[in-house]
């Protein structure tokens, strides 16, 4: 065998090859999204010049767009796992097969959740204060200080459970199970807690009633569970479309039956929610009456959060009732990311700030520069998305393959 | 083959450049901005010769940026055996926001904002719910059936708004103080989302304040001007009580509805209201046990 064929570097170059290796199609795709990339980094330099003024956000609503989809993506990363428990708790076959998927779904979004943290901050030159040793990490009294380390370790073992595989397949070897396996049980334990603790920020607050309830890392949990697999069963089968790779009907199925579940608690989770502050009354439901029907003739977000209801609901019926034709379960899965996103943002995020804690209401909604860079920010997690996925499946249908290469 | 690299290496070069041109209002920024500001360390780290260094360029900075030769920036220390406290007469107050004011002028705000630490809540006599006050009256006062509450930063002592920041960038102070290191702070608005009283403000862009209307009177901690990008919030102007001074708020209120005082001090005209007056706290249920102190005559 040819040594230097098979250095970490030679790898590490033909995967650069591989991942920028494509039709005109896909040119075309990573040159939109580079360019929308763009327009988000010009939009928070601006932003970081002449400072959050530029957003909608104010003292009532301190957070808006960017902590919604920070929040909301760090529960794309956790309903990844989903793919995970079937593979190697329940010794899945077929979903082993491409659980690889779920886990470059993983890195992406925190990708993302890391993004949209840095451009929430209004001093992103003072980061390092955050790193333990040199600055003065608050830890373990703050949340967001534990949320930092979750979602650090969450990416650091999904790049080394994916690099590892990879790494192996290319070299022609079979993976050594000890040097992934205890990783991949711990990245389920820690898929959850990413979530929990980023429900935990906002629960911990007794200042907000809205957000001061023991359900909320439940239902975030549960909201994970339906965005990641809603997530994945289109991206799926936009793989087996686009690409020779073959992708089973399995996974497919089993992510329909995940979501399905899902969808339904988390609809009466937020029952549960609506009848226990709207039923007892007071200042508890305050919120909510503001973003259900809006409150002193201020309806900003009325439409946004049945918008969001309407979803959610409309996707579980088409999953209970609809025979499972590919583009009815396609409709749902868009329905209800789209569901959740809303209800993670306009409807979570910002009525906790609505009525604010002296009960005046100042809406919100977000500014042009806000649109931008989370454009951008989506656009990049998806750059990185699509090049993992073609990197993996290079090395997964053999093409990089270090003992094939002088064969 | 050939070609298809070519194509890609021109691809990224367009890719990178469009970057860094996107990227240029960063860089002009990144040049308002020194080496030594940006490794300066936590207030709590520096040593004295570093603190006078520190407050020595801060003061430069601002008698060049304002033209005042006037302006003095220190970082006095807290009073051994104090802790403050201060309590509002509501029975007395007249909702003239008088104080609003005054925290407007002496804390150096922002102009264009109108930002002040203290927000005064016009309520149905009768009632205590905040969620029938009203911060944007505009009208005689006192205005009949109707009391006024000014609420502004409780220095709790156990304030949610410390345990939540990341960095320690806020923290509480031997004499009870909750102060902002501005020189620290990261701007992710954490403490802003905790706090329950709306006692903290964030700049969302640098203050503007008149060179004639500066107050030169300056604490680290307190009313020195904000940089862009940072959370602020009421000190009880440590910068005047810290020696021997009354809070601008109470100097400025016309009716003496605000006692302000030592709370270990058993002769304090604080600890003779706490003793003698049916005294309460807001949101006593969340448990964050301010230091400000409400109550009503008779």
């Amino acid at each position: 065998m040819n040594e230097k064929k098979l250095s970490y570097p030679g790898f590490l170059w033909k995967i650069l090859g591989a991942a920028t290796d494509g039709s005109v199609r896909f040119y075309l795709w990573m040159t939109v999204l580079t360019a929308i990339a763009v327009v988000g980094a010009s939009a928070w330099a601006y932003q970081v010049r002449d400072g959050m003024a530029l957003t909608g956000m104010s003292d009532h609503v301190s957070w808006g767009l960017y902590i919604a989809n920070f929040t909301f993506g760090v529960g794309l990363a956790a309903g990844a796992v989903m793919m995970v428990i079937p593979a190697y708790l329940y010794d899945d076959e077929e979903m082993h097969e491409v659980v690889i998927v779920g886990e470059l779904l993983a890195i992406a979004s925190i990708l993302v959740c890391i993004l949209f943290v840095t451009v929430d901050l209004g001093r992103p030159d003072r980061f390092w204060h955050l790193i333990p040793g040199i600055g003065r990490f608050n830890w373990p009294i703050s949340m967001l200080s534990w949320d930092i380390i979750v979602l650090s370790g969450y990416l650091l073992i999904n790049l080394h459970i994916t690099g590892y595989l990879l790494y192996t397949r290319y070299r022609g070897q079979k993976p050594n199970s000890s040097w992934y396996v205890p990783f991949v049980f711990l990245s389920v334990v820690w898929a959850i807690s990413i979530h929990s603790v980023t429900a935990f920020l906002y629960s911990g607050l007794g200042g907000r009633p809205f957000w001061n309830s023991a359900l909320l890392a439940p239902r975030f949990i549960v909201t994970a569970f339906v965005t990641g697999p809603a997530f994945v069963i289109v991206l799926l089968q936009l793989i087996r479309r686009l690409t020779r790779a073959k992708i089973p009907d399995g996974p497919i199925q089993t992510l329909t039956r995940v979501l399905k579940i899902t969808i339904l608690a988390n609809l009466f989770m937020f029952a549960s929610e609506a009848f226990t502050a709207l039923y007892s009354g007071g200042s508890h439901a305050a919120a909510l009456r503001y973003s259900l029907v809006g409150l002193h003739g201020s309806t900003i977000l009325v439409p946004w959060v049945w918008t969001a209801l309407g979803c959610n609901v409309v996707s579980a019926l088409l999953l209970l009732f609809v025979r499972p034709e590919a583009r009815w379960l396609n409709l749902a899965c868009g329905l209800s990311f789209l569901g959740v996103w809303i209800e993670k943002g306009m409807g979570l995020i910002i009525p906790g700030f609505i009525p604010s804690t002296l009960h005046e209401i100042v809406e919100y909604a977000p500014s042009l520069t806000e649109w931008r860079i989370s454009a951008g920010i989506w656009a990049v997690g998806l750059l990185v998305l699509t090049v993992g996925i073609k990197v993996v499946l290079a090395v997964l249908d053999g093409r990089l393959d270090a003992t094939a290469d002088h064969s | 083959m050939e070609r298809r690299v070519a194509l890609k290496v021109v691809g990224a070069t367009l890719g990178a450049s469009a970057f860094a041109a996107a990227m240029k209002p960063l860089a002009e920024w990144a040049e308002t901005l020194t080496a030594e500001q940006f490794l300066q360390k936590h207030f709590k780290e520096l040593e004295p010769e570093e603190l006078a260094r520190v407050l020595e360029r801060i003061e430069e900075d601002a008698r060049a940026k304002y033209g005042r030769t006037d302006v003095t920036v220190r970082a006095d220390a807290p009073m051994e055996g104090v802790e403050f406290g201060y309590a509002l007469n509501l029975s007395v107050c007249i909702g003239c926001r008088k104080c609003a004011e005054a925290c407007h002028r002496e804390n150096n705000h922002d102009r264009a904002s109108d930002n002040s630490y203290i927000r005064v809540l016009e309520m149905d006599q009768g009632s205590l719910d905040l969620e029938h006050g009203n911060a944007h009256y505009d009208h005689p006062v006192p205005a009949p059936g109707k009391f006024y509450m000014p609420i502004q930063c409780q220095q709790c002592r156990n304030a949610p708004c410390v345990k939540v920041c990341p960095v320690q960038a806020t923290w509480q102070e031997e004499d009870g103080i909750v102060v902002v290191d501005y020189d620290w702070c990261i701007g992710c608005r954490y403490c802003e989302a905790a706090c329950p009283y709306h006692a903290r403000r964030f700049n969302w862009q640098a203050p503007t304040i008149p060179a004639d209307e500066l107050n030169p009177d300056q604490g680290y901690l307190s009313n020195r001007v904000r940089p862009q990008g940072v959370m602020e919030k009421c000190t009880f102007c440590l910068h005047r009580t810290r020696r021997g001074q009354v809070p601008a708020c109470l100097e400025a209120c016309p009716t003496g509805a605000r006692v302000f005082g030592n709370l270990r001090d058993p002769n304090s005209d604080i600890r003779w209201v706490l003793a003698n007056k049916r005294v309460f706290v807001l949101k006593e249920e969340l448990g964050t046990k301010p230091r400000f102190y409400y109550y009503f005559d008779g």
